[in-house]
């Protein structure tokens, strides 16, 4: 290009330019988690089950929402994480709470490349079926190896030292898991979102949308998936790993299809592909869930149901998809 | 004097005990205009996707300026600049137009394995990108997704996206395919305005289009090369007027 003229005013230029750019409402949710800290101290368990729940649903969201690696497997490497924190603890080996984090990380993400180099052969249904198949590998091999995992149980009452040697980890008052849990998120979160908007993540979206043309333009495709699966991995092994250290303790329902499909209707609830609908997705069901269980004890999961099939139906944006709509609809009606 | 970009010696290829090609030996030179025809199930596009690798000869080899490529990955050869369109469009149609060039020439720069700046920052991707679009006169549609476009401009898309990798070989399947004849002319503006130096090998049932384009056309006839020529000796072969046109006719 010997002339090359300046684009940048023109507005597709802009928008692709100008699109990683923070917009005005994205600290909102920070605010608000800070928020409920201050405002609902009696509820900081509930609060920290949530911000976990958002993390591992970004974590699955990178896998899903960007690359469409269609996973029904993803609790594998949160309840690799959670082991991970779990059996190093139990064993006096390592305890510190932010090293651990990254040993988990370290972890699940050898466990997300090694499965990927296979997994990622393959596509649809027959990839579904494969992830469900290494979560279920990985979830009786932590059944079965008692002696280690401590089998059924779980390791109950595991050692947690104060982060940095100065914050107590206070299971009846949670306030420094509450805040830990919501600062790993910021760290995770501030990674992922770097990643979706660069040409890494530009190439995600282009194999989500059109594999063949991918490999077309020269794209190494299967190492593409096999690095986001891996990272996507890292992060939903953060999340296991910080929720074994903020229940100190680790068991089977850290690993389970019912953790797995749990986060996938979370996402699908919130709207994937769009960072923002785990926060949506995650505090939207884990509220209902929460409010349900008290008003219906016995059958709180139908209504639930009904709304994910409602969402099904009427949004596959999910919630956050609704809210567009809503807006584009209101943009129409303005008179310009 | 021309060289020699791409070749295929002696390609066979097996499905079974159906073979969709069959010996075949093939040249396109730097500067080529060659056309590939021949009727439905000839093995057109299953010669197209042995060369662009992604299917495997069972028999046979492929050649890039000289050397072996037969076993190369597709991705392989695009970086040696071996580039394609589709006969059925293959477009990111979640994104913008610019967004797809963009895909196409991020990946040829080696921009696209970078992930800690942000798309919009790799300013020189994004101004050839759009520096192309203009070339094609696709600069004021460039922020419309592909759904909103009609569907020349649509395929005019699939062909920029493929120039974005500044192929020396261009592999066109069909480019005019389904396109509506008043809208035609801006495919086949396209094609002529293309660089001279790189080898063009056309797939198309389209004559009008194939006689307008080419100085060389090959037949192919279930799987093997049944004549090749200049378009006026092509024209005036009765073998090929009886095969080829005489079958399109029945519709076999």
């Amino acid at each position: 290009m010997s002339a090359t003229s300046d684009f940048s005013s023109h507005p597709a230029a802009r928008a692709l330019i100008n699109r990683h750019r923070l917009r005005w409402w994205e600290p909102l949710p920070w605010l608000l988690a800070l928020a409920f800290y201050f405002i609902f101290p009696r509820y900081l368990g509930f609060g920290t089950e949530v911000l976990i729940t958002v993390l591992f649903a970004i974590s699955l969201d990178l896998a899903l929402g960007y690359a469409g690696i269609v996973t029904l497997g993803h609790a594998a490497f949160f309840g690799a994480g959670a082991y991970t924190v779990g059996m190093l603890a139990d064993n006096g080996i390592w305890t510190e709470p932010v090293t651990g984090l990254l040993i988990s990380a370290a972890v699940a993400a050898a466990i997300g490349f090694l499965s990927g180099l296979v997994l990622l052969r393959t596509t649809g249904l027959t990839l579904l079926m494969l992830t469900l198949c290494t979560m279920g590998l990985l979830e009786e091999a932590a059944n079965l190896g008692h002696d280690w995992t401590g089998g059924f149980d779980g390791l109950p009452s595991l050692n947690v030292p104060p982060l940095f040697g100065l914050f107590e980890f206070n299971p009846l008052f949670p306030k420094t898991q509450y805040l830990y849990v919501l600062g790993v998120l910021l760290v995770c979160f501030v990674f992922v979102r770097t990643l979706v908007y660069s040409p890494f993540g530009q190439s995600l979206t282009g194999i989500r949308e059109n594999t063949l043309r991918m490999h077309a333009v020269g794209a190494p495709v299967r190492w593409r998936l096999i690095l986001c699966y891996t990272l996507s991995a890292a992060l939903a092994g953060v999340a296991g790993g910080i929720w074994a250290q903020a229940n100190a303790y680790v068991n089977l329902t850290t690993l389970g299809l019912d953790r797995a499909a749990t986060v996938l209707i979370i996402l699908v609830l919130g709207g994937y592909g769009r960072l923002y609908g785990s926060w949506v997705g995650a505090v939207a069901y884990m509220a209902l869930a929460h409010f349900l269980s008290q008003i219906y004890p016995t059958a709180w999961q139908l209504g639930l149901g009904l709304l994910l099939v409602a969402i099904a139906l009427f949004a596959r944006g999910g919630i956050l998809g609704i809210g567009d709509a809503l807006l584009a609809r209101f943009a129409r009606k303005k008179p310009s | 004097m021309t060289e020699v970009l791409l070749e295929a010696r002696n390609v066979n290829k097996n499905f079974g005990a159906l073979s969709a090609t069959r010996d075949v030996t093939f040249q396109l030179e730097q500067g080529a205009r060659h056309a590939l025809i021949g009727p439905n199930g000839a093995g057109k596009t299953t010669f197209i996707n042995l060369l662009t690798g992604v299917l495997i000869p069972t028999a046979g080899q492929v050649l890039f300026k000289g050397s072996d490529i037969t076993n190369f990955e597709q991705a392989e050869r695009v970086k040696l600049g071996i580039a394609r369109t589709f006969q059925i469009n293959q477009l990111f149609r979640g994104l913008s137009v610019l967004e797809n060039v963009y895909m196409a020439i991020a990946e040829r720069a080696g921009a696209a394995p970078g992930m800690f700046g942000p798309a919009g920052s790799r300013r020189d991707v994004i101004d050839e990108s759009m520096e192309l679009l203009t070339q094609l006169k696709l600069a004021d549609i460039a922020h419309k997704t592909i759904p909103e476009l009609p569907y020349g401009r649509q395929r005019l898309v699939e062909l920029a996206i493929t120039l974005g990798l500044k192929p020396q070989v261009l592999l066109l399947d069909e480019p005019a395919a389904g396109v509506p004849s008043a809208e035609s002319h801006i495919i086949l503006d396209a094609i002529d305005a293309l660089p001279k130096r790189i080898g063009v090998l056309i797939i198309d049932h389209d004559m009008d289009l194939v006689f307008r384009f080419a100085k060389k056309i090959t037949v192919l006839v279930r799987g093997a090369v049944f004549a090749e020529g200049t378009p006026k000796e092509i024209g005036a072969n009765p073998d090929v007027r009886a095969v080829y046109l005489g079958q399109a006719t029945h519709g076999a």
